[in-house]
């Protein structure tokens, strides 16, 4: 274990608390509202916007302050992506993604935060979804 | 209009976990990738991402002993569409680099092209699928 292994553990279980409380509070665990804010020709929901607004009010100039420090508080680096190409996978993978988010009205975030409800279908979309990610890993690069 | 502040609320409270992750942890908060790494456990940082993805299932345990409401949650889709569903979000988002939070909340703060690509394709299809599920399929 590396020197910030464990510090960096106990702060991802208290971000991940912290994350999915914000899911809770914002109902974005409810897959009936996310199905309402897709449907723009129904009866719409528009609180997805609000949630992401309120995410982004916070996200913007927070990691900008990253530029301020050379390395994370508790990292050698930052982890960041690094392809910077808009490419077939990207578009191909983002198709899909949407295709199964508006079919059911569930991303992994709220998914895994609602499996506190023990609801059996939700349980039978998890374990869909990483089966996906399994399938995922046969695909060469 | 209570809605309005509790979406702001708790998507302020999701920007703060994410922006935490990265000045603290230097990760980026994205949950299919966070997922996909617990699944390649070979590639090291196992820890941590458990601890991120338990994190997040006790929120939903631990949100009704402290509000006065149970947690939010309505799913009415039949089994087809809900195995179909979690297998295309799980292989796509895995395809594409990410989701909601990595691309939607993360990489826009970042401002990737990737990212804000990604978000309005994702978007859009899924927009383009409730339309079709609810409104064609509703009236053949």
């Amino acid at each position: 274990m590396s020197q910030h292994a464990v510090i960096n553990t106990v702060i991802a279980l208290a971000l991940g608390m912290l994350f999915g409380t914000g899911l809770a509070v914002s109902e974005m665990t409810n897959p009936a509202l996310i199905l309402a804010f897709l449907d723009i020709f129904g009866a719409w929901n528009p609180a997805l916007i609000f949630v992401m607004g309120g995410a982004l009010l916070v996200t913007v100039p927070g990691f900008q302050l990253m530029r301020l420090r050379g390395q994370p508080f508790f990292a050698r680096e930052y982890f960041l992506p690094q392809k910077l190409q808009i490419d077939t996978r990207l578009i191909t993978g983002a198709v899909l993604f949407g295709l199964g988010w508006g079919l059911v009205g569930l991303c992994p975030g709220p998914a895994i935060t609602a499996l506190a409800t023990l609801d059996t279908n939700l349980l039978l979309f998890v374990v869909s979804m990483l089966a996906g990610m399994l399938v995922f890993r046969f695909i060469p690069d | 209009m209570e809605y309005i502040t509790n979406s702001l609320v708790g998507g302020v409270l999701i920007g703060l976990a994410a922006t935490l992750m990265l000045l603290l942890n230097g990760r980026i908060a994205g949950i299919s990738g966070i997922l996909g790494g617990v699944l390649s456990p070979r590639q090291g940082g196992l820890h941590w991402r458990l601890a991120f993805v338990l994190g997040l299932v006790i929120a939903g345990f631990a949100y009704p002993l402290f509000s006065s409401e149970a947690l939010a949650f309505q799913l009415d889709a039949p089994v087809w569409a809900i195995v179909t569903g979690g297998f295309l979000v799980g292989f796509g988002t895995r395809l594409g680099s990410g989701c909601t939070s990595g691309h939607g909340v993360c990489g826009i703060a970042r401002f990737s092209w990737r990212s804000i690509s990604a978000t309005l394709i994702f978007m859009l299809t899924a927009i383009a699928t409730v339309a079709i599920v609810r409104n064609l399929a509703g009236a053949i």
